[in-house]
Parts: C-alpha cells; sequence; structure tokens
C-alpha cells in the first residue's frame, strides 16, 4: 500500500542564519583549501569532506553514515559583509547612533514612527516603505544622539561595500559588527526588519555555510579529470585567503597586509554570493568564462525558480512527430506500437484481473505486454526472461502490474506552445502502426497544429484520480466550445467539410450507396422512406445526414440552399431531426470556430453526443468525398477569351484612371482631405481607384465561376480554399498592401531602378497586372516579396511580445478562483468581483456568452 | 446563490425587456454557473493571452478617412495592462452639445477654441540679443488674429510661465530679458519661448471634427486633458471620454477608469475582430482597479501586491524579494498556485481545493494536533 500523507508543510518561514545556527547546521569546519589528496580521496576538513556527501551516487564511504549530505562551515578569520544586506546595514549604520545603538531620534519621535507604521500596515507594503524611508532620512541628518548625546559623523556608504565614518575613516566590518549588536530589537523593529529572524549583525558574516555537496556536484571528465562545479571552485578561494589572512593576523603581520586580504577575502564572498554586481568584478573561470554562482543559480528562465521549481520534468510521456488520420475518433490520439510498449499504468491485481494481468506479464516481449511489477512493499521488479518465471509465481492481490497502454486508456495530449487550455487535451489510446503520433484533423485548431513536422507530448496519468479529472475536466469533447468567446473551436476541415457539403447538395443515392455510407460511420439502422420510390429507390443526400442526427433536434439558421439548380442564400431547417432537403450543410455548422450545429448539439445534448455526431459526420464526409473524389486541375483557373478581354480592360481603365489622378496631382487640382495633405490625399485615392479595379475583377470571375469544379465547391462549402484565392490566381493580384499603403520607399524618387524617378504610377508602386496562374513578371515578385517579408517579420517580432504579455497576465492571475460562495478571490481570500464578470456564468458553457442565443 | 443572481437579474432588467421563457431562462442560467473553484484567473489571462498572437503590431492604424492615428492592436492592449502613466497617443472624443453638435462650422470653431497654440505658432521671428541676454518675439499679427488672439493674452502668458526674466510688451513684439546674463541661457530660454503655451487647452497639440455615422459632428483631439475639457460649456461631458487613465482617476475616479479600461479593451479587440467575452475582460479591469488605484500587469504593479514570497520570486528578480523577505522575517503559508507547485503539493484551485480529511482506524484525531506542536517548535 502507497503510505498515507500525513504530513504537509504548512507554511515556509524566511529569515537570516545566526553565527551559531550555522554552526548548528555545519557538521564540518572547512579549513584546508586542498580538495583531494594524491590519491584522488577527499581530504578531511577539506570543501569534499564525505560528511558533507559522496563524490558520486553509490559510492559508499564506510565510515560514514550518509544520507543527502551535511551542511559545512568556513570559520571567518575577519568578518565580512553580506553583501546582499548591503542597503540595509547602511541603513542601519546611518541612523542609529554607533555608541549606544538607538536610532537617532527623540523618544517621542520613534513612538511617533512606530504608530505610523502599525497604521501603514494596514495600509499596504508601499506605504510601510515610505514611513521607513522617512525615519532613516530624519535619523540619518541629525548631528548628536538625542539619548547619550555622543556627536556623530555622517556614514557614507560607498558602492559597492565599504562604509566610512566622516569622510575618509574607514569601518571595517568589525566596527559595523559591533555597531549592529549594540541596536536594541524594539528599535530593530522600526527598520521593518524582525530581530526574531534577523538581527542585523548577521548581516556581518562570520562564519559561512558551505553548502552540502550534491549541491556542487562535480563531474568525471571523460579523461578521468574531475571538474568542479563553480560554487566549489569559488569555496575553494574563501577557503586558502581565509587561512591567508589567519596565519597572516597569528604571525603578526602588517596592518596593510591584513587590511589587502581582508578585502580580498570580501571580494570573494561577495561573488559566491552574486557574481553580477556593478562595480565589482566578476570572478572568472579559468577559461574566462564568468563563474555562476548563488544569485545566478537562481535568475531568469534558466534558473532555480522558472526552470526546475514552478516547471518540472516528468516521466511517462512521449514526443513524437504527429500526422492526421481522419478515421479514427476527434477523441481518440493514435499512438504508435513502439511508444505504447514502452509507456505503461500501474494496474492493481485484483481477483478480476489477476487472470488478464497474468497474460499480459507472460508477453512481455510482445504487446500488448508489461514491464514492471510492484510487489506490496513498494519493490519494483522488472520483468525479464529471467524473472518472469519467479515474478508470475509471485504475483497476488494488491501488487501493481505496469503494463503496456492499450486502446482506451486515457491520455493527455499536449502541443507547446500551450496558450489556452485547450492546448492540452484529454484522449483514448488507439494503437496504430507506424512511428507518428496521429490526430483527428478536426483538432488542428484549438492545437494550433499542421503537419510541416509539428511534434506533440503525450502523458499517461498514473492514478486513478488524476485519470479520473481527465475523464471528466479534460476530455476533448469537454473541451469543444471555448471560454474565450463561448463557440465551439472544434470542427471539420477539408475533405469531410467537402463531402458533406456534397452529401447535402441535391445528390442521391441508391440503397446499396446510402447503407454503404452509414456503415462506414457505423450506424445500421433501417433507412427511412425512400424520397424517389419506384423501380430503383433513391436516398437524398439529407436523408443519409439527418441519420446522424438526434430524432427531436429542431433548428434553424441562416446559411445556404440548393434551390432550381443554383446554390442561394435561405434558411437551413432540421426538423425533428430531418434536414430539410435543399438544406446545404457547409464549415459554419459543422468547421471550427464556431460550428453551429455542434454548438446546438453541445448544448441541448452534451459533450458526449455532439462528439458523437461530430465523429460520424466527419468519417461520412470523407466516405462521401472518396465515393465523389475530389481532384483539381490547372484548366480549374482557365478563363475564355472573352473575359481575358474584359480583365484587360478593367486594368486599362485602372491606368486611365490613374494617369488622371496623377495629371490632377501635378496640376494642383486635388482638394486635401479633413487632417491630410495633398500628397497623403493623392494616396488614398490612388489606393481606392486601384482597388476599384479588384472589386469589378472580383464581380467578372465571380460571374464566370464554373460550380461544377471541386475548386469552386471547396470555397463555397469553406473547406479550405477561397474565392479571393480564385481571382488571385485567375484574375490579377492587384495591389500589395504594405502598411495599408502602397510601397513609397526605395531608391531616391523611385521605388526601384525600373521605373523613372517621380513615377507616381500604379506599376511603380507595387500594382501588379498578372494571377499567380499566368505568373508574375520579376518586378512584381519583388513587390510582393516585399510584403511577404515584412509580414514576416511582424509576426516573428510579435510572437515574443504577446508570450510576454500572456506570462505577465497568468502569473497575475493565476490565483484567481471562483470560491464557494460564488465570489472570485485573489489568495489571500480578497475580493475580486462579487460574481466573475457580473452574473458569474461559465462562458465554456455558455452560447457565445449569452444564456441562450435565438 | 444562483437564485439570488437570478432574482436580481429579473428584478433589474432593462426596461421593455421581457422573458421570453422565464422557466427556459432560469433553467439555462442555473446550469452555466461557474463551478466552486474554478480557476477562472488564468482563463481570463489565457483568453487574452491567446489571441495575442494574432493580433497586428501595426502602433498606426487608419481608422476611416478623416481620423487621426492612434495606438491599435497588440501595442496598445500592452499599454493598458502596464498601466503607463501616458499612452502613446493620448487622444480624446469630445461630444458636443446640441446647437454645436449638429453644425460642423460651430463644432470646427470649438474645435480651434480647444487646440493649444504655443507661441512659435504665431511668431514671425525670435531674435536673440546675445549681448543683453535678451530675446525679441516678433509676432505675427494676421496669425494672431485668426487665432483671436491679442498682445496681451500672450504677455500675460508668458509673465505666467517665463520666471527669471522681465517681460516687455512692444506694439508687435514681446521682448523677454534674462536678470542674469548668460549665453548658454539665452538660447535656452528662447527654445522655451518656442513650446510656451498661449491659449487653447494645454496638451492637445492636434484637433479634428467629423461627423460620426448619426450625423452628429465629434471632435478627435491628439493629447488630452480631460479636466480642462470638462470647463468647457458647449463640451457634452458626459459622453466625453479620453485614453488616458490617469486622467479619468483624477477626474472621474477610480470606478470611471475600471469601466474605461474594460471599454477601451473591447474597442481595441472589436477593431481587431477578435472575439473575446467581455467578462474576462471585466476580471483584468477589476484587477487592476481593485484597490482604489491603477496597477499594471507587471512586477512593479499587481505581483509586487501578492502576499506569497516565493509567488513573487518565480517571477521576475527573485533575489530581491528573497532578501526582503528574510529581513522581515515573512512568511509564505502557501495559499497560492506557484508555491505548491514548487514543493510538490496539490495546489489549493480547481480539483485541488477540496479538502478531505478521513479518520484512519486507530489514528486518534488529536495525534495531528500535537504533530503541528512539533512543527512548530
Amino acid at each position: 500500500m502507497k503510505q498515507v500523507i500525513s504530513k504537509q508543510v504548512e507554511s515556509i518561514k524566511f529569515g537570516l542564519l545566526s553565527p551559531t545556527m550555522i554552526k548548528k547546521l555545519g557538521k564540518v569546519n572547512v579549513v584546508t583549501p586542498e580538495i583531494y589528496d594524491s590519491d584522488g580521496y577527499p581530504v578531511e576538513k577539506g570543501l569534499m569532506d564525505p560528511e558533507m556527501g559522496v563524490l558520486d551516487p553509490g559510492m559508499g564511504v564506510k565510515k560514514w553514515k550518509l544520507g543527502a549530505g551535511n551542511f559545512g562551515y568556513i570559520n571567518l578569520s575577519k568578518p565580512v559583509i553580506h553583501i546582499l544586506y548591503r542597503t540595509h546595514i547602511y541603513n542601519f549604520l546611518r541612523s542609529t547612533c554607533s555608541s549606544c545603538g538607538r536610532i537617532s531620534l527623540t523618544e517621542a519621535k520613534i513612538q511617533n514612527y512606530k504608530d505610523k507604521l502599525d497604521l501603514a500596515a494596514n495600509i499596504d507594503s508601499k506605504e510601510v516603505k515610505k514611513v521607513i524611508r522617512n525615519m532613516i532620512k530624519a535619523a540619518s541628518t541629525v548631528k548628536a544622539c538625542p539619548h547619550c548625546n555622543t556627536p556623530r559623523e555622517k556614514t557614507v556608504f560607498k558602492k559597492p561595500q565599504t562604509f566610512f565614518e566622516g569622510k575618509d575613516e574607514r569601518l571595517w566590518p568589525t566596527n559595523i559588527r559591533e555597531h549592529l549588536e549594540k541596536i536594541p530589537d524594539d528599535d530593530v523593529k522600526v527598520f521593518g526588519v524582525d530581530p526574531a529572524f534577523a538581527r542585523p549583525e548577521w548581516m556581518v558574516l562570520t562564519t559561512l555555510l558551505v553548502p552540502p555537496i550534491r549541491v556542487r556536484p562535480s563531474i568525471t571528465l571523460e579523461t578521468g579529470e574531475r571538474s568542479e562545479d563553480d560554487l566549489t571552485h569559488k569555496l575553494s578561494d574563501v577557503v586558502r585567503v581565509n587561512q591567508r589572512l589567519l596565519e597572516n593576523i597569528n604571525a603578526g603581520a602588517p596592518e596593510i597586509i591584513v587590511e589587502d586580504l581582508w578585502d580580498l577575502l570580501q571580494y570573494h564572498i561577495t561573488t559566491y554570493f552574486n557574481n553580477s554586481i556593478a562595480q565589482v568584478p566578476p570572478a572568472r573561470h579559468r577559461t574566462q568564462r564568468q563563474l555562476k554562482t548563488l544569485a545566478q543559480r537562481l535568475k531568469g528562465k534558466t534558473g532555480i525558480f522558472r526552470a526546475n521549481l514552478a516547471g518540472k520534468r516528468v516521466n511517462f510521456c512521449a514526443r513524437s512527430v504527429i500526422s492526421p488520420d481522419a478515421h479514427i475518433d476527434i477523441n481518440e490520439v493514435g499512438v504508435p506500437e513502439t511508444i505504447a510498449k514502452e509507456l505503461t499504468i500501474g494496474e492493481r491485481v485484483t481477483e478480476w484481473n489477476i487472470d488478464w494481468l497474468k497474460s499480459l506479464i507472460k508477453n512481455f516481449e510482445g504487446y500488448p505486454g508489461a514491464n514492471y511489477i510492484i510487489t506490496n512493499e513498494g519493490r519494483r521488479k522488472k520483468i525479464t526472461e529471467e524473472s518472469i518465471e519467479s515474478i508470475l509465481e509471485e504475483v497476488t492481490f494488491g501488487y501493481q502490474v505496469e503494463r503496456n497502454i492499450i486502446n482506451g486508456d486515457i491520455v493527455l495530449f499536449n502541443r507547446q506552445p500551450s496558450l489556452h487550455r485547450m492546448s492540452m487535451m484529454g484522449h483514448r489510446v488507439k494503437v496504430v502502426p507506424g512511428k507518428t503520433l496521429r490526430i483527428n484533423p478536426a483538432v488542428c485548431l484549438p492545437y494550433n497544429a499542421d503537419f510541416d513536422g509539428d511534434e506533440m507530448n503525450m502523458h499517461v496519468p498514473q492514478t486513478e484520480e488524476a485519470r479520473a479529472e481527465v475523464e471528466t475536466l479534460l476530455l476533448l469533447q469537454n473541451q469543444i466550445v471555448t471560454p474565450r468567446y463561448g463557440l465551439s473551436i472544434i470542427g471539420a476541415i477539408e475533405d469531410s467539410v467537402l463531402g458533406l457539403y456534397y452529401l447535402t447538395k441535391d445528390r442521391y443515392f441508391t440503397r446499396r450507396e446510402a447503407s454503404e455510407l452509414l456503415l462506414a460511420v457505423g450506424i445500421d439502422d433501417v433507412l427511412p422512406k425512400p424520397t424517389k420510390a419506384g423501380k430503383e429507390e433513391l436516398w437524398h443526400g439529407a436523408q443519409v445526414f439527418s441519420m446522424l442526427l438526434p430524432k427531436d433536434l429542431n433548428f434553424k439558421k441562416k446559411g445556404k440552399v440548393f434551390k432550381n439548380g443554383k446554390v442561394e442564400k435561405g434558411e437551413v431547417v432540421i426538423q425533428k431531426g430531418q434536414l430539410k432537403q435543399g438544406s446545404l450543410i457547409d464549415s459554419s455548422f459543422i468547421g471550427p470556430e464556431g460550428g453551429v450545429l455542434i454548438h446546438k448539439l453541445f448544448i441541448d445534448y452534451g459533450a458526449d453526443e455532439a462528439a458523437t455526431f461530430l465523429n460520424r459526420a466527419i468519417h461520412l464526409g470523407i466516405a462521401v468525398a472518396r465515393k465523389v473524389g475530389l481532384t483539381m486541375s490547372f484548366n480549374d483557373f482557365d478563363i475564355d477569351a472573352s473575359d481575358k478581354t474584359k480583365i484587360q480592360k478593367i486594368l486599362d481603365e485602372s491606368q486611365v484612371d490613374a494617369d488622371n489622378l496623377i495629371k490632377q496631382l501635378k496640376s494642383k487640382n486635388i482638394e486635401p482631405l479633413p487632417g491630410k495633405t495633398v500628397k497623403e490625399t493623392f494616396e488614398a485615392k490612388m489606393q481606392h481607384v486601384l482597388s476599384i479595379a479588384r472589386t469589378k475583377l472580383n464581380k467578372v470571375i465571380e460571374a464566370k465561376i464554373d460550380e461544377s469544379t471541386h475548386l469552386i465547391n471547396s470555397a463555397r462549402a469553406g473547406a479550405g480554399d477561397k474565392i479571393l484565392n480564385i481571382v488571385l490566381m485567375s484574375g490579377f493580384v492587384g495591389q500589395t498592401d504594405l502598411r495599408g499603403e502602397r510601397i513609397n520607399f526605395g531608391f531616391k524618387d523611385r521605388t526601384i531602378a525600373h521605373f523613372n524617378k517621380g513615377d507616381l504610377g500604379p506599376r511603380a508602386h507595387g500594382f501588379v497586372r498578372n494571377g499567380y496562374a499566368d505568373g508574375l513578371d520579376a518586378v512584381e515578385v519583388f513587390f510582393t516579396s516585399i510584403t511577404g517579408r515584412d509580414n514576416f517579420m511582424d509576426t516573428a517580432m510579435r510572437t515574443p511580445k504577446s508570450g510576454y504579455m500572456q506570462r505577465r497576465l497568468v502569473n497575475a492571475m493565476q490565483d484567481l478562483k471562483v470560491a464557494y460562495d460564488g465570489t472570485v478571490r485573489d489568495s489571500s481570500r480578497k475580493i475580486i468581483q462579487f460574481a466573475f464578470g457580473g452574473d458569474n456564468v461559465d462562458v465554456s458553457k455558455s452560447d457565445k456568452g449569452r444564456i441562450l442565443n435565438e | 446563490m444562483v437564485k439570488d443572481n437570478f432574482a436580481w437579474i429579473k428584478k433589474n432588467l432593462p426596461e421593455g425587456i421581457k422573458f421570453k421563457d422565464e422557466k427556459l431562462a432560469k433553467d439555462r442560467y442555473s446550469k452555466i454557473q461557474l463551478d466552486p473553484g474554478e480557476a477562472i484567473g488564468v482563463v481570463t489571462a489565457q483568453s487574452i493571452g491567446e489571441p495575442g498572437t494574432q493580433m497586428t503590431m501595426r502602433s498606426f492604424h487608419f481608422t476611416g478617412v478623416a481620423e487621426l492615428n492612434v495606438t491599435l492592436g497588440l501595442p496598445r492592449i500592452i499599454e493598458i495592462l502596464d498601466a503607463r502613466k501616458l499612452p502613446s497617443t493620448p487622444t480624446m472624443h469630445i461630444y458636443l452639445n446640441t446647437p454645436h453638435s449638429k453644425d460642423k462650422n460651430k463644432a470646427d470653431k470649438i474645435a480651434q477654441k480647444i487646440k493649444q497654440t504655443v507661441l512659435e505658432e504665431v511668431t514671425k521671428e525670435f531674435t536673440m540679443d546675445l549681448a543683453n541676454g535678451e530675446v525679441n518675439v516678433l509676432l505675427d499679427k494676421d496669425e494672431l488674429k485668426r487665432k483671436s488672439i491679442n498682445l496681451n493674452d500672450v504677455y500675460e502668458q508668458l509673465s505666467l510661465q517665463v520666471k527669471g526674466a522681465d517681460i516687455t510688451k512692444k506694439t508687435a513684439s514681446i521682448s523677454v530679458k534674462l536678470k542674469d546674463n548668460d549665453i548658454k541661457k539665452v538660447y535656452k530660454l528662447k527654445e522655451k519661448l518656442r513650446d510656451s503655451f498661449i491659449s487653447g487647452i494645454s496638451g492637445i497639440t492636434d484637433v479634428l471634427a467629423y461627423k460620426s455615422d448619426n450625423g452628429e459632428f465629434i471632435i478627435q483631439t491628439f493629447g488630452s486633458n480631460l479636466k480642462n475639457i470638462s470647463e468647457i460649456k458647449e463640451v457634452d461631458f458626459s459622453r466625453t471620454r479620453t485614453n488616458n487613465f490617469y486622467e479619468i482617476e483624477a477626474v472621474l475616479g477610480i470606478e470611471a477608469v475600471r469601466a474605461a479600461v474594460l471599454r477601451e479593451v473591447m474597442h481595441i479587440l472589436s477593431h481587431e475582430g477578435m472575439a473575446i467575452d467581455e467578462r474576462h475582460i471585466s476580471l483584468v479591469s477589476d484587477m487592476m482597479t481593485r484597490d482604489g488605484g491603477i496597477k499594471g500587469i507587471t512586477r512593479h504593479g499587481i505581483t509586487k501586491e501578492k502576499e506569497s514570497v516565493l509567488a513573487r520570486a518565480a517571477f521576475e528578480i527573485p533575489l530581491d524579494h528573497l532578501v526582503e523577505a528574510s529581513v522581515r522575517g515573512e512568511q509564505d503559508n502557501l495559499v497560492s498556485v506557484v508555491e505548491n507547485v514548487m514543493i510538490n503539493q496539490p495546489v489549493p484551485i480547481g480539483t485541488g481545493l477540496p479538502e478531505l480529511f478521513v479518520k484512519m482506524d486507530g489514528a486518534k484525531p488529536k495525534a495531528s494536533k500535537a504533530k503541528k506542536k512539533e512543527t512548530k517548535k
């Protein structure tokens, strides 16, 4: 059995370590700078003293009982300032008396500040700081101590770490410590310092704590040489200088030598704590690399906080390239057998599953099998050729068998960057051949995934609690509606949309065909009455589609209808689960980002029903698409000669308009628009003229569109293509748009050398007269590349900016939760909102943010 | 709770609006309530942050033919969340009272009145007399007339603003003489004079009256000065708005800022065509204004106010926070998310929120108390 958790961290207290505490903590007094002896063994009382832990894991030393390793300490020959507390030391020194230790203010004034401090504590930390700052300011300008009348000189702090009394009398850490010791506890409190946890004199170090070896492990290079951690390097510097200082003091060396060594000791200890202090030259490694000391270990993205504490590495996960598979369900993930063989779930042996689990153990080399067993004592045993016999005998109730994941197991699937909660959803395992992870293309949008080499991660939850949580909260179908705006963001894309569009668009099927389609989806209900009876019974596509719908669904929505052989705007109607013939299903009903039909089902029938419908719809769409056979050819972009002349005419007209505009500008006939100069007005008008050309072009192309091609139909169905793309291909591209303007830079007075200076015409500023099907000329390619590059750069600069914004937002708000009373509160239980958004509505359960949107 | 909420909503329905089906509404409403423990802060942060990658970065954007350029898109959102003292493009929309709002000329006139004039605009020439430490300002009479400013106004304004110099007015010019002559100072004085405020409303550097969709004339300005605008009687102050939140705080108070942040962010999002539910933005704006002042979503703003030491340290500049905490003897009670992640304990949010105590066989309830005492020692 797992151990019952009986202890739990309740709080963490911060404070300073007193010298006595350090000596109590440290089990070794480190005195020798040598680390290893000639045989390579750690020197006793050195930095690698076995009392502080072993050199390598598993390297046992009989003499010592070894746990995680103990701390050590260094007795400093002379006290040294703790660099991180230098400002605090300065504050104490400048505002207290050196002879009596009291704050240099009258008793009444001190009391006054104490009262103010109590008041400020109720407001916020900023207010407290302000009071303390004022107190220090008042006390540090006093000429003589009001308590003992000792005249005092101003304390001067010279960065980085030296103090002077008056102008030139150096205050050595010994003096400072003596001074700080005198300050009574009551006065210390006025500085906002809690003397129980941080006596001011502790900020001047007399002993230095040495961390255990596992904090600063040494590594063995291939050559067998030992390479020490940066901290060890730094500590050995400290020990060396410390010993030298001690020797010199004992030998009665001249003051100047002692003081020099003292400063050197200070330098080493300063850089030991923080190696990036201004005005302190950073300590370097032999190779000139800056040493990474304590502060550097904590800081930044790769520091302890963000890399090891706020985010941790995990076991039971897999990562691979993803590829699409429209034949699996949306809430499934295709897992290659090689991965399934490696990942395990611990299954408890019971009366009911012992036989099955034993069969898995027997099949430990194949799939599905088992990799490990965990005995009742909690020991883990690997199942191997040798151990299998004994394991099979041993396994009894209560054991855990780490069996391979199998179809139907629940896993977490994730794609980075994890920008929203739909970036990590629960899927069910479906073991597939190959080496890539498969997902249904319908879930690309929430993950923001495509298949150009994207990789995704999979995690296997290991406890019943975790699995239950994934199943009830994270499972894909529960995430269909986004909490961002309350519409579905999972839906059919590409072929399946087009398939359903074709299905509902005037298509009839024989009994055999209709049955085939429905069986592909997994429906084996009896077919309804055929639309066309007679010798050959025919079923309309809408009837086939209706087989997927719940029998009591009523639904009306503006969309497209197929009437009199044409696609028109109209109302799509579902009555009693029957799609009206002629109503067209396109991506606005079953697509991502607001598929209304999916959303309707989600609201009225629940997540599971919506997911089932979507699965079936996708599979049905694919089946239809396969039957229809989707193809595309270059002919689809062809336009006949009469249209070619029409397009040419549009281009000519726009050229004439543009020329007229230029003439107007030259003859100063342009009236400036309000808030704009003449040149700006000209540019705006020119853009308008050129955009008219595109509008005209759209009309010409759209009038001539061949509705029978798959290309057009896919655009109409919203299955991927857009009419605009067809226009750009068979017509012309038109004006390139750079930040809302034409391209207006380059050489002096012209964009590129192919044009005359001062040419204001369309072509010289990025108007593209060709379509992609015919091909662009060199100048046009150049202009379109400018905008392409600009957009690329924009994206490249935007990503980190918005990433940082999101990090800050999450950090600021991650503790907010809905309390049991319905209010939104932060971690200290302060109320932020009485009801989230005023009505406590969960957007992901709502209908586009409303209760109902009908 | 749900019941109360619904009753409240029912009572406060806008006039003329009734439930089509009260039972259905109530039913649905109770179904779509948030569950206790929901990590609503994270949901909100993600809902705003995730579409950030899709927003434009263009700082300047044409908002129609007649309007001035204003920072929009992602940079503006970041600016709002940072709670910068000054927006990069401070701007106001000034609504006018009836006679003025219908007439282009009247609106234009007010616009011109609002626009600030600096000395340079009404000056023909600045001449420096280095020997005497004097700057002569030759005023442009036509320009003065056009702006209906007289020489006296200029003189008065200058004498208010320029210190340490004698100002004398002449027929068409004003001379400013330094009390203590110094060549460097003369040059500085000249530069200072150029930008001296003469008339209008200080801070409003550009104005434009435009026609809104309903035929009303609205003045859009570059630069903002809510307090002074409020004193103009032709202005319909109740509808006038600015994008400078600190001015709103000073003039109208923090509740107005709360509403303004919500409105401004929603405006930018709708401009970008980005769908984010208003509830999320309202939570952010409540977060920013909750303690009566404007706090940005930065390390100096909201994060600094966090109670937990480790939560602060985990975000930015960990060292300073740890040093301060140790000196003050602070205690981290592990109430928020990050610290519990750090020490591998369930987080007190979502499914980690409910606490369950089970009396184990043979274990006496007293035992746990005794343990607590031990740890405290």
